[in-house]
C-alpha cells in the first residue's frame, strides 16, 4: 500500500505540472465538460431519443423548440447529441480499459518472464501491431454482430498492442533494478512481484498511454458506427453521422445534422490528443520549453 | 544488410501471414454466430451457391481435412465465390486494385513530401507562428475522423462551390473523345479523395519530422558541424536531415495500417471504386467470402510493405547495414 | 603578442527563469605551443568559456562584454561570416568523441574532408588524401577513413576526432573533456597524443576537464573555475605545490586514491550555489571551511600571490601558507 500511496502522490505532482501546461489544461477542461454532459445531460434533457417524430418534424433547421434542429426521422438533435455523449464515452472508456488491461498484462508478463514467453507474446503483439486495425475490426464486428458490447469488445481487443510494447520495455528496465532482485531473493512469488513491485512502477507510463488509446477508441467507435457496424438501438455520435450520411444530409445542406456530432467527436478526441502531447512534452525534456 | 537478417525478416513476415491465415480460418468458422450458417441463410445465396459453399469448405469432411483444404485453396488464390457479384472473389478483387493504388499512392507521396517540408520548417523555425500553426494543424487533423473530413470536403467543394464531382472515378455514362478528356475527368474526380487522404496523413508526418529533427539538432555532431564553420543551411541539409529521415521511414511503415483505414473511409464517402469501397459493400451485404478475401489481401499487403520498409531502413542506416 | 588573450569575458544565458552568468569576468592568456587546463565542477562555466572563443554558444547564450583577442583580432567583434571562417581554421574543438560528436550516418573520412574542403577550396580526392595522412598522425590505419563512427572503439573515435581537429592546421585546439568516458589506459594515450602534437605543431591547447589530476602532466598552466569565475590561475607547479585557494585545495584532495581497492574520489561536500540567485560576497563561501564575515559580504578580487599566480580569495596568503 505504501508504494501505491507514493505513486498517487507522484501522480498528484504530475497533475500539478500538467495544470500549468496550457495544452493539458484545455484538454482536461474540455474532457471534463463532456464527462459531466454524459453523466448529467440526460437528466436535464429527458427527451426520448429513439422515438421517431412526426412527418412534419423531419429535418427541421434549428429553432427555439429544437435548438439544433431535427434529423431525418424527426428526432431532436441536441437530445441525441447529449445521449450520444453518454454512449460514445461509455464505449470509449470501457474499450480503453480492456485495451489497457490486456496491454499491461501481456507487457508485464513478457518483460518479467523473458525468454520463450517473451518471444511468444511479442510475436503475438507484433501480429496485432502490423495487422490493419480497421479491416480487422470490420471483420470481427461483422461476424460477432452489431451490439453495444460487441463493439466495445472489438475495439478493446484490437487496441492493446502498442501499450504492451511500451509496458514491456519499461518492465525490462525495472526488473534490472536492485529492489526487484532483492524481493526475488527473499522468495516472493512472481505474481506478488508483478503486482506489488512492477505494476506501481509502470503505472505512470500506463496513465500517459491511456489518453492515446482512448483517443483511438473514440475514433474507432465513430468510424465503425459510420460504416454501419454500430448498435442500431443506440444513438452514439458515430451512428448519428451514419444516419446523416445515409440520408444525404450533406447534399440537403442540413448542416445542423452532420456538423454537431462530428464537432463533438473532434473535441473529445482532440482533448485526449492534447493531453497525450502535453504528457509527452512533460516526460520528454528535449521537446520541453522553447 | 546481412543476408541472414533479410532472411530472418522474411521468415517472420511469412510466419505472420500464416498466423493471419489461421486466424482468418478460426474467425470465419469457429467463432460464435457461425457465419457459415449465416452465409447459407443469406437471401442472395442460391441453392447452387450453398452447395458450392459446402463443397468449397468441405463441410462433410473431418476438421483437419477442412483445414488442409482451406490452406490449399488460399495458396491457390481460390477465395470462393462472392454472393453479391456471383463471381470468384479473386476476380472481383482484382478489378478494384488499380483505383486504390492510384488513390493511396498519390495521397501518400503528396503527404510525405508536404509533411517533411512542413516538419523541417517548423523544427528550424522553432517557436515561431509557423511552428505553432503546424502543431495545431497536426493535432487537429489527427483528431478528425477521416470520413467526417470527407463529408466536410463534399459540403464545401461540391455542394457549396460546385468545383468537383462528389463521387466515382469518371462521370457516369460519359463517353470520351480523347485520352486527354478522360484524364481531365479522372483528375477532377480524384482531387477531393486524394486531398482528404493527404490531409489526414500530412499532420502526422509533419509532427514526426518536426520532433525528430528537434531531437537531432540537439545532438553533439550538429555542434561539431557548426564548429567546423558550416552555415546553418548546410548543417541542416547535410548533417541533420539524413539522421532525421531514418525514423520517418519507420513511421511511414507503421502508417500502412492507418492508410488502409483511411482508404476504406475515403472510398466509401466518395464512392471511389477501389478495394476500400468494395470492403464496405461486402460488409453491408454481409458477403463473407468477399470480405474474407479482401481482408486477407489487405493484411498480406500491409505485412509485405512493413518488411520492405524494414529492409529499406536497414539498407540506408549504416549502423544496421554492417 | 600572445596567441590568445581573454579579457573580462562575460557570457550570460537568458533563460525563462532569469539571467544566468555562466562566465563572469574571466581573464587568461595563452602562448603558442602552450597548454592551459581549465578545471571545475560541471556547470561552473568552463565549457561556455571555451565555446565563447569560437562563438559557438546556444541560442540563449550571448557575450555581454569583454574581449577575446586571437593574434590581436577580437573574436567578439567579428561578423557571423567572419567568425565562420575562423572556426576550425583558427580554433578547432575536440568534443567528447567517444559519445556522439561524430555524425553516425557519414563516413569518418568524409566528415574530416568536408571541413578541409570548406576552408581550403581543394578537390575531394586531395582532401581525402590529407585525411589519410591525418589518421597516420594520430596513429590510426589510413584505410579506416572509410569507416563509419560505430565501427570505431571509444579511443579510436577520440583519435579520429583529434585528426578532425587538426585538419585545417588550427592555431588553438580546445579539448572539451576529451577523455571522459574512456578507460584509464586509453585516456593516457589520448592525453599523450595531444601533448605531443601541440609541441610538434606549436599550437595552443586548452584542455577542459572536471578532473584536476589529469592536468599535471599535460599542461603548463591551470585555471580553476568556480561559479563562472576563475578563482585561481597559475603554472602547474604553483597550483599543485603552492595552492592559494581553498577550492583548489579541495579539488586536489579529491584525487582518486589508486592504492586502495576501489577508486572513490573524496568529493566535495555541498553543492555549488544557485547561479540564478547569486549571493553577495564570495560564491564559494557557503562551502568554505575558512569563511569569515568578510567573505559573506565582499567579493574577493584576484590578487597576485606569486609570479603569474593569482588567487581570488580573501585568505589566499593563509591558504598558501598551509591552512
Amino acid at each position: 500500500m505504501m508504494r501505491w500511496n507514493m505513486k498517487i502522490k507522484k501522480l498528484k505532482e504530475f497533475l500539478k505540472i500538467a495544470l500549468n501546461n496550457k495544452m493539458a489544461l484545455v484538454g482536461m477542461v474540455t474532457l471534463l465538460f463532456f464527462i459531466l454532459l454524459a453523466i448529467f445531460g440526460p437528466i436535464f434533457f429527458p427527451f426520448s431519443t429513439m422515438e421517431f417524430g412526426e412527418v412534419e418534424d423531419i429535418l427541421l433547421p434549428p429553432s427555439a423548440e429544437h435548438l439544433l434542429g431535427t434529423d431525418d426521422m424527426g428526432r431532436d438533435i441536441l437530445a441525441n447529441l447529449i445521449s450520444g455523449a453518454r454512449i460514445s464515452l461509455l464505449i470509449g472508456g470501457v474499450a480503453t480499459a480492456i485495451s489497457m488491461g490486456i496491454g499491461t498484462l501481456i507487457g508485464i508478463m513478457s518483460g518479467y518472464f523473458g525468454k520463450g514467453i517473451d518471444n511468444l507474446l511479442m510475436r503475438f503483439t507484433d501480429f496485432f501491431l502490423v495487422i490493419p486495425w480497421l479491416p480487422l475490426m470490420m471483420v470481427l464486428a461483422a461476424i460477432l454482430g452489431t451490439s453495444l458490447w460487441n463493439i466495445i469488445f472489438v475495439i478493446g481487443i484490437t487496441g492493446w498492442a502498442g501499450t504492451a510494447r511500451v509496458v514491456r520495455s519499461q518492465t525490462l528496465s525495472i526488473k534490472e533494478r536492485q529492489f526487484v532482485e532483492r524481493t526475488v531473493s527473499i522468495g516472493a512469488s512472481n505474481t506478488h512481484i508483478m503486482v506489488h513491485h512492477i505494476l506501481p512502477n509502470v503505472f505512470p507510463l500506463i496513465f500517459a498511454n491511456t489518453v492515446l488509446v482512448a483517443a483511438v477508441a473514440i475514433v474507432s467507435e465513430t468510424t465503425l458506427s459510420f460504416l454501419g457496424l454500430g448498435d442500431p438501438a443506440t444513438a452514439s455520435w458515430g451512428m448519428m453521422l451514419h444516419y446523416a450520411f445515409e440520408s444525404g444530409a450533406t447534399s440537403a445542406r442540413a448542416y445542423w445534422y452532420y456538423l454537431p456530432p462530428g464537432i463533438c467527436v473532434v473535441m473529445v478526441v482532440l482533448s485526449f490528443t492534447l493531453l497525450g502531447y502535453a504528457f509527452d512534452e512533460i516526460l520528454n525534456p528535449k521537446l520541453r520549453g522553447r | 544488410m546481412h543476408k541472414g537478417t533479410i532472411a530472418k525478416k522474411l521468415f517472420y513476415a511469412f510466419v505472420t501471414i500464416m498466423i493471419v491465415l489461421v486466424f482468418n480460418y478460426i474467425l470465419f468458422r469457429v467463432l460464435p454466430g457461425d457465419p457459415l450458417a449465416m452465409m447459407m441463410r443469406n437471401p442472395k445465396a442460391t441453392p447452387e451457391m450453398i452447395e458450392g459453399i459446402k463443397h468449397f469448405y468441405g463441410l462433410d469432411q473431418p476438421w483437419h481435412i477442412q483445414f488442409f483444404t482451406y490452406f490449399k485453396n488460399m495458396f491457390a488464390g481460390d477465395f470462393g465465390t462472392s454472393f453479391v457479384f456471383k463471381a470468384p472473389v479473386i476476380q472481383v478483387v482484382a478489378g478494384r486494385i488499380l483505383p486504390t493504388v492510384l488513390l493511396v499512392g498519390l495521397a501518400e507521396i503528396i503527404a510525405i513530401l508536404v509533411g517533411i517540408v512542413i516538419g523541417v520548417l517548423a523544427a528550424w523555425k522553432r517557436g515561431t507562428r509557423l511552428d505553432v500553426g503546424t502543431l495545431g494543424f497536426s493535432l487537429i487533423t489527427y483528431s478528425v475522423p477521416t470520413f467526417w473530413l470527407g463529408m466536410i470536403m463534399i459540403v464545401i467543394f461540391c455542394v457549396g462551390l460546385h468545383l468537383f464531382p462528389t463521387s466515382g472515378m469518371f462521370t457516369p455514362g460519359k463517353s470520351f473523345i480523347s485520352t486527354g478528356a478522360m484524364l481531365h475527368d479522372l483528375v477532377k474526380h480524384m482531387v477531393l479523395p486524394v486531398l482528404t487522404m493527404s490531409l489526414v496523413l500530412i499532420g502526422e508526418y509533419a509532427l514526426t519530422m518536426r520532433n525528430t529533427l528537434i531531437d537531432v539538432l540537439s545532438e553533439d555532431y550538429i555542434t561539431t558541424a557548426r564548429a567546423k564553420g558550416f552555415r546553418e543551411r548546410y548543417v541542416l541539409t547535410k548533417h541533420a536531415l539524413p539522421n532525421a529521415m531514418l525514423p520517418m521511414i519507420t513511421i511511414i511503415a507503421i502508417n500502412f495500417g492507418f492508410i488502409v483505414a483511411g482508404a476504406i473511409q475515403v472510398e466509401t464517402i466518395f464512392s471511389w471504386p477501389g478495394l476500400g469501397r468494395l470492403m464496405y459493400e461486402a460488409l453491408s451485404a454481409r458477403d463473407y467470402p468477399l470480405l474474407q478475401g479482401i481482408f486477407l489481401l489487405v493484411t498480406v499487403c500491409v505485412i509485405v510493405a512493413n518488411v520492405l520498409a524494414d529492409i529499406t531502413y536497414a539498407y540506408i542506416d549504416p549502423r544496421v547495414k554492417n | 603578442m600572445a596567441l590568445l588573450e581573454v579579457k573580462h569575458l562575460k557570457t550570460y544565458f537568458d533563460t525563462l527563469k532569469g539571467q544566468y552568468k555562466a562566465v563572469d569576468d574571466v581573464n587568461f592568456d595563452l602562448e603558442y605551443g602552450e597548454a592551459l587546463g581549465l578545471v571545475g565542477e560541471s556547470g561552473c562555466g568552463k565549457t561556455t568559456c571555451a565555446l565563447s572563443i569560437a562563438r559557438l554558444l546556444p541560442k540563449e547564450g550571448k557575450i555581454y562584454g569583454g574581449k577575446i583577442l586571437l593574434e590581436g583580432t577580437d573574436m567578439v567583434q567579428l561578423s557571423d561570416d567572419q567568425i565562420r571562417e575562423k572556426r576550425w581554421k583558427d580554433v578547432s574543438i575536440v568534443f567528447q568523441g567517444a559519445m556522439n560528436a561524430l555524425n553516425p550516418v557519414m563516413k569518418v573520412g568524409d566528415q574530416i574532408a568536408e571541413a578541409i574542403m570548406l576552408h581550403e577550396k581543394i578537390k575531394k580526392e586531395d582532401a581525402l588524401r590529407r585525411t589519410e595522412r591525418l589518421f597516420e598522425l594520430v596513429e590510426m590505419p589510413a584505410d579506416r577513413i572509410r569507416n563509419y563512427p560505430h565501427e570505431f572503439s571509444g579511443g579510436m573515435k577520440q583519435r579520429a576526432m583529434i585528426a578532425m581537429a587538426l585538419a585545417c592546421n588550427p592555431k588553438i585546439i580546445i579539448g572539451d573533456e576529451p577523455t571522459t568516458a574512456l578507460d584509464v589506459m586509453v585516456q593516457a594515450q589520448i592525453l599523450n597524443l595531444l601533448e605531443k602534437l601541440r609541441r610538434e605543431l606549436n599550437m595552443g591547447l586548452i584542455l577542459i576537464t572536471h578532473d584536476l589530476s589529469i592536468l599535471g602532466e599535460t599542461c603548463d598552466k591551470i585555471a580553476v573555475m568556480y561559479a563562472g569565475k576563475i578563482v585561481e590561475i597559475g603554472m602547474v607547479e604553483d597550483i599543485f605545490e603552492r595552492t592559494a585557494h581553498p577550492y583548489t585545495k579541495r579539488l586536489i584532495s579529491c584525487f582518486p586514491n589508486i592504492s586502495k581497492d576501489k577508486v572513490i574520489p573524496a568529493g566535495i561536500e555541498g553543492i555549488p550555489q544557485n547561479m540564478l540567485e547569486p549571493q553577495p560576497g564570495c560564491s564559494f563561501y557557503p562551502r568554505c571551511h575558512l569563511a569569515t564575515d568578510l567573505c559573506k559580504t565582499e567579493v574577493p578580487t584576484s590578487i597576485e600571490v606569486g609570479k603569474k599566480h593569482f588567487s581570488a580569495c580573501h585568505r589566499a596568503s593563509e591558504v598558501l601558507n598551509g591552512r
